[in-house]
């Protein structure tokens, strides 16, 4: 169903239990943990059963109830209109109207509860978050936003990458010439790969993800794996974190549990793995505290049960050490394009 | 070596323990000089009936030496009483009991015998009943204690004048008095609401202390003492007076609540003669009858000799002053400990203006319509204040202030400065229970103030919000006008 046909039947829905003379309520899928299940078949999370009636005949409810409609009422005007708002945007836009935020964790709270009450991830309802991932590649596209409608970009563009906006999250592609997509966790080693031109070499689309990846990054990347067949790969950190980033572009983000989150699950993280640390003779550093008690969390994770992550897991807890992409440059500048990635991709 | 031993008289004998009385230091003196000639006005304008029109005033003589000028609207004392009213200790007929503020009969003597040794200056007191004004100068021989009658005058009265005026000069300390001076006026009008005190200060500053109520108390009855009442001294007082009397007759005539069905059973019982002379008994005896006495079943003390505040005009004073947001007076019936009739007035006032002590409890006791100001520690309402459960009736911290009020013909002082209420255990209940029904009664008010408190809020909420749910839905749905949410407010406030 279309996202501005949601928001009319939400609001209907409301408009009818006034005229019954009911306080109006909603049955929001619950968020909390203990409803958030992992999900072996589909690889990812999901939602249980349990809803929270969010009812305006609890005074309680009364404030949240009307920022909820707020959120739909804004969102609605945002598509209508093709415009985007970041999440900042709404907590700050709310100031001009009756429902105020008291800080923007609430706000992103609301957002998030209209997602789940409508299965619809906030990008479809023209909200974005402020981070943004970059990518360069061999792909024309062209965009959709008013304004942009005839404007094509090829994404070589610029030698910094382009942003992961709005505005490209929703163009079309039109010409691809690559074969596969490699998103990147570091800036630096983004910069490296440019510049040793690994886009041609191996006919790739890099995503920078800058640290854990955005949804709009792993949306694009999901795009580009359904639309274009192209497979994905993710290469990060040798530590538990950059295992970690690759997880949640693979399983998608248990933050995320309450929307259809994008997930690729045949994307493959192709390092730094913990092997690679020994076999590649990388410079390394002995895990902190920090790095153990993440090895911990993600040892219990449901999403780590497969023989592939159970080994890596098992890996890092055996060396106890972990290393940097740019730990490769220890062989040279060229190492990365010359061998390491040949070697991964394959 | 040779004792000398002296007899010394009761002037005397106050004179050398000044601090017995409350004169411990200047400021303390300052403070009961005030009062004691105060007090000594507003019984007098109660005995005459009228509505008291109190002027003190206060100024410097020289360094520490003060003078202080009282002048009232009663009817003064009869002229031929004047000296004795004012220049001689425990003056007044102790054989009848009726409650006054001046309960030692020391007052007005005490207050012009500090005088007069600190300032070695006359006092000047003139009295009129409307007619001719008569002027007495006295000082007080304190060795015999018998006043001294220096000098006596008597003028035409112009202006129709009526009451006493006292002239005195004392050393005292004002400046370290003042605090508790002015909380002494102050409440002075909450325990007499009929009463207007004005009083000027050393510095000229005027203040004047209006009244609240426009009536004056109907004025106590004297009444005989309860058997219950008596001690040793004023039962051998009691038969000096009656000793041609039979004892029966004695009985009767000499206390309340004893009938000669009453006096004949009692004297039965304790085995004395009806018929034989009071005379007759021995020390011994009296002991005896005493003791008897002190056993039998007497009917309880009468307690019309007692005059309290009175619940209206308790509330009109404490209104007037506090301005609160709720006030209750409880009156109690009337008590007895050890054969003193006494009745407990308690006062709760909520949310309070003008109260020094903020967010909390703070109390103000009064016995037989004087405030009590100093020793508060010590003091019987403190303690049961201080061990209130007020978390049972009281959630939220608040400008309360508690009033009690004692009146008795023997209130149980702790001391001759009367500052401080003992605690016998019938007092003590008598205030506790008091308190307590204030408190249920505050509780009451509380709740509803809650309950009214809460429908605001949630009509409140409502009004707010849900016009605006129904705008904000009607535009996502695409329609022209919102739903109407009017019963939906008025329906929502109302809920519990």
């Amino acid at each position: 169903m279309e996202v501005v046909e949601k928001l009319k039947r939400l609001g209907e829905e409301i408009c009818t239990q006034i005229e019954r003379g009911e306080y109006p309520f909603l049955d929001l899928p619950s968020r909390t943990t203990n409803n958030i299940v992992y999900d072996p078949e589909r690889g990812r999370f999901t939602l249980g059963e349990a809803k929270i009636r969010r009812s305006t005949s609890n005074l309680k409810h009364l404030r949240s109830f009307t920022q909820t409609v707020w959120v739909a009422w804004i969102a609605k005007r945002l598509v209508e209109e093709g415009k985007t708002a970041t999440l900042r945007d709404i907590y700050y836009l709310a100031e001009s109207y009756k429902v105020k935020f008291k800080d923007q964790q609430e706000s992103d709270s609301i957002v998030a509860d209209l997602e789940a009450l409508l299965g619809v991830p906030r990008e479809k309802l023209g909200i974005f978050p402020e981070e943004r991932a970059t990518v360069y590649g061999d792909l024309t596209i062209r965009y959709n936003m008013p304004g942009y409608e005839e404007h094509t970009l090829k994404l070589t563009a610029s030698p910094d990458g382009v942003a992961i906006g709005p505005a490209l999250t929703n163009a079309t592609f039109e010409d691809c010439g690559a074969e596969k997509v490699v998103m990147v966790e570091s800036g630096g080693m983004f910069t490296r790969l440019i510049e040793e031109k690994a886009h041609e070499k191996f006919k790739a689309i890099l995503i920078h993800t800058a640290g854990q990846a955005p949804r709009s990054a792993r949306q694009f990347a999901y795009r580009l794996n359904r639309e274009l067949n192209l497979p994905v790969y993710i290469f990060t950190d040798g530590d538990p974190w950059g295992a970690h980033i690759a997880m949640v572009v693979i399983s998608g983000s248990a933050n995320a549990a309450h929307i259809d989150d994008v997930a690729i699950p045949g994307a493959r993280w192709i390092g730094i793995l913990p092997a690679d640390i020994e076999e590649y003779r990388l410079p390394s550093e002995k895990f902190n505290e920090k790095d153990w008690k993440r090895l911990g969390e993600l040892t219990a994770d449901p999403r780590y049960q497969s023989p592939f992550w159970r080994e890596q897991l098992r890996k890092f807890e055996e060396t106890g050490r972990k290393a940097e992409q740019q730990a490769l440059s220890a062989h040279g500048l060229s190492y990365v394009t010359e061998k390491y990635l040949p070697e991964k991709i394959s | 070596m040779q004792a000398i031993f002296e007899e010394i008289s009761v002037s005397d004998f106050f004179y050398r323990n000044r601090e017995l009385a409350g004169f411990s230091s200047p400021s303390r003196a300052t403070y009961m000089v005030i009062r004691e000639v105060l007090e000594n006005s507003l019984d007098a304008c109660e005995e005459a009936g009228v509505l008291p029109n109190v002027k003190v005033s206060l100024s410097t003589v020289e360094g520490k030496v003060y003078r202080l000028t009282v002048k009232d609207n009663g009817f003064g004392v009869p002229v031929e009483e004047v000296p004795y009213a004012f220049g001689k200790f425990l003056y007044g007929s102790k054989f009848r009991l009726k409650q006054s503020r001046g309960v030692f009969g020391l007052g007005g003597a005490m207050a012009l015998l500090y005088g007069q040794v600190t300032s070695g200056m006359p006092a000047r007191v003139a009295v009129s009943d409307g007619g001719d004004i008569f002027e007495f100068k006295l000082r007080i021989d304190v060795e015999r204690n018998e006043p001294l009658v220096e000098g006596r005058k008597r003028r035409k009265n112009v202006n129709g004048w009526h009451g006493t005026f006292v002239e005195m000069f004392f050393k005292g300390d004002y400046p370290k008095a003042e605090g508790k001076i002015i909380q002494y006026l102050q409440q002075t009008v909450i325990a007499s609401p009929h009463a207007e005190v004005e009083f000027i200060d050393p510095a000229g500053r005027q203040r004047v202390f209006g009244r609240s109520v426009e009536e004056a108390p109907s004025p106590p009855v004297e009444v005989l003492p309860h058997p219950h009442g008596l001690d040793v001294e004023m039962l051998r007082r009691l038969v000096r007076r009656h000793g041609s009397k039979s004892l029966l007759s004695f009985m009767v005539k000499s206390f309340q609540r004893v009938g000669l069905a009453t006096a004949k059973r009692f004297l039965e019982e304790a085995g004395f003669s009806p018929y034989q002379p009071v005379s007759s008994l021995s020390d011994r005896d009296i002991l005896d009858l005493l003791d008897a006495m002190r056993n039998y079943k007497f009917p309880p003390p009468d307690a019309k000799c007692l005059s309290p505040i009175g619940r209206d005009a308790l509330e009109a004073a404490i209104r007037k002053m506090f301005d609160p947001d709720f006030l209750y007076v409880c009156q109690r019936p009337p008590s007895v400990y050890r054969g003193h009739p006494f009745i407990v007035e308690v006062a709760v006032a909520y949310g309070c203006k003008n109260v020094e002590a903020g967010n909390g409890v703070s109390l103000y006791r009064f016995a037989n319509k004087i405030p009590l100001v100093y020793d508060a520690y010590s003091d019987v309402s403190m303690k049961v204040v201080k061990r209130f459960n007020w978390s049972s009736y009281v959630s939220r911290p608040a400008a309360i202030a508690v009033f009690t009020h004692i009146c008795s013909t023997r209130v149980p002082f702790k001391t001759a400065g009367k500052e401080c209420v003992a605690d016998p255990p019938e007092v003590e209940r008598e205030i506790e229970m008091g308190l307590r029904e204030c408190c249920r009664r505050l509780k009451t008010f509380l709740t509803g103030k809650i309950e009214v408190e809460e429908h605001g809020r949630r009509m409140k909420a409502y009004r707010r919000y849900l016009p605006e749910i129904a705008r904000l839905a009607a535009e996502l749905a695409g329609r022209d006008k919102p739903p109407s949410v009017a019963d939906l407010i008025e329906e929502g406030g109302a809920w519990r």
